[in-house]
């Protein structure tokens, strides 16, 4: 019935790790609660006022007036003395954060393998998340746009005046 | 010179059915001869007929060729649900795969399902899967005195929930899911399809407690959307569209 075969095992390279028989494979503990929903709602919200943020952010800087020339020193000052802009870039660096470092997280327990691994790789997302988020909360709001004994030039108008 | 000998080979004789060669390669764990976590390929070329299928070629390396080949199927008309396997990278049912779909010009590749341990050639150990299956409390729940006739349901109300009735437990879905194969901790599509079966049952009272189980943190939130289960599921049941069904409901149920 079966034609010409080469039978019984022909080749036996060696391929992959395959798990071992009966490996202990259990859900290690139950882990209910709310924290996943929340985080996945708020991904979903501040995915969509980012975009709001983060394009209105480009037009402002990008189209208006002047356009991309017009951005210096003089230009972000202006801008950061006013509580209005200050507060959407505060908004927009902090959700920027949260929304990606969330992301990375479920992409680090989706990957990893190893808890120590994960626990790892997410120690220096935490790290990398509270340092950007300080140091950029901290420039927000003690910026300072006219430094003493600067060029008047390179200065907001609002300085000489 | 060869074309004109296939063509003289290729005249059908009155009566014949057509037949052809196929190269099967099963990727093989022998746990009493190989290392742990060893495995290898053996190629088997074998004729078949166009309605054969993948179980058909594995039935006729076993029976003649190596009778060590080792692999499950109980009913082999894609009911039963035990010979879901890797064939040629995809999850699907081995009774329910014609091999002339499947390109048999190039050998075909049979592999365990992904994510649970092997036991043996083509089987896996299922029991982490059932342990899910079981969590979610797979059984009708009620309050109350039992009515004397049987629990009314209308049409609409049974449409509700009539694609989760489908499920055959192969585990092709759930192995299938590459949040799955990293720690399989993930309780996985199958668990909560068959969740979805309960949630969405107008007689049944149980769904405040699926939902709490199923709002884990390896429940229904660890799932990303890349609709890998609902192209396994040989019963076509639209497993992506259900879990996030279940989402739903535990957001409605939260705000």
């Amino acid at each position: 019935m079966s034609g010409a075969t080469h039978g019984t095992p022909a080749v036996a390279e060696r391929v992959g790790t395959l798990d071992a028989p009966r490996s202990p494979y259990v859900r290690k503990r139950t882990t209910r609660g709310n924290y996943e929903l929340y985080s996945w709602v708020f991904m979903r919200a501040s995915g969509v006022v980012l975009v709001v943020l983060v394009f209105g952010h480009l037009f402002v800087n990008l189209m208006v007036g002047e356009g991309v020339k017009a951005i210096d020193f003089a230009f972000v000052g202006g801008k950061w003395s006013s509580p209005f802009w200050q507060i959407w870039d505060l908004l927009m660096l902090w959700l920027a954060m949260i929304h990606g470092t969330n992301g990375l997280r479920t992409i680090i327990n989706d990957y990893a393998e190893r808890d120590v691994t994960r626990g790892v790789l997410k120690g220096l997302l935490y790290l990398a998340f509270t340092i950007v988020v300080v140091l950029g909360t901290l420039v927000i709001f003690t910026f300072e746009p006219c430094p003493v004994g600067a060029d008047p030039e390179l200065l907001a108008s609002f300085c000489t005046a | 010179m060869t074309a004109v000998m296939e063509k003289a080979d290729a005249q059908p004789k009155a009566g014949e059915i057509p037949s052809f060669d196929v190269t099967i390669k099963v990727r093989r764990f022998n746990p009493e001869g190989d290392a742990a976590g060893e495995s290898h390929w053996d190629e088997f070329r074998i004729t078949a007929y166009g309605t054969d299928r993948v179980l058909d070629a594995l039935h006729k390396i076993k029976w003649e060729h190596d009778g060590s080949l080792t692999f499950r199927r109980s009913c082999a008309h894609g009911v039963c649900g035990s010979d879901a396997m890797r064939i040629n990278g995809r999850n699907r049912l081995a009774c329910k795969t014609l091999l002339k779909d499947i390109n048999p010009q190039r050998p075909i590749t049979v592999e365990p399902i992904k994510g649970l341990p092997v036991v043996k050639d083509l089987v896996v150990d299922m029991e982490p899967f059932f342990a899910s299956y079981r969590e979610i409390m797979p059984f009708l729940i009620t309050k109350g005195n039992e009515p004397t006739k049987e629990r009314i349901q209308s049409a609409e109300q049974r449409e509700r929930f009539d694609d989760t009735t489908k499920c055959i437990l192969c585990a092709a879905c759930t192995s299938s899911c590459p949040v799955f194969w990293t720690d399989g901790q993930y309780f996985g599509p199958a668990a909560i399809v068959n969740a979805h079966r309960f949630i969405f049952d107008s007689r049944d009272e149980g769904a405040q407690q699926r939902l709490e189980i199923l709002n884990d943190k390896e429940g229904v939130w660890r799932c990303r959307t890349t609709f890998n289960c609902t192209e396994a599921c040989p019963r076509g049941i639209e497993v992506t569209k259900a879990i996030q069904e279940v989402k739903r409901a535990m957001i409605t149920r939260a705000f």
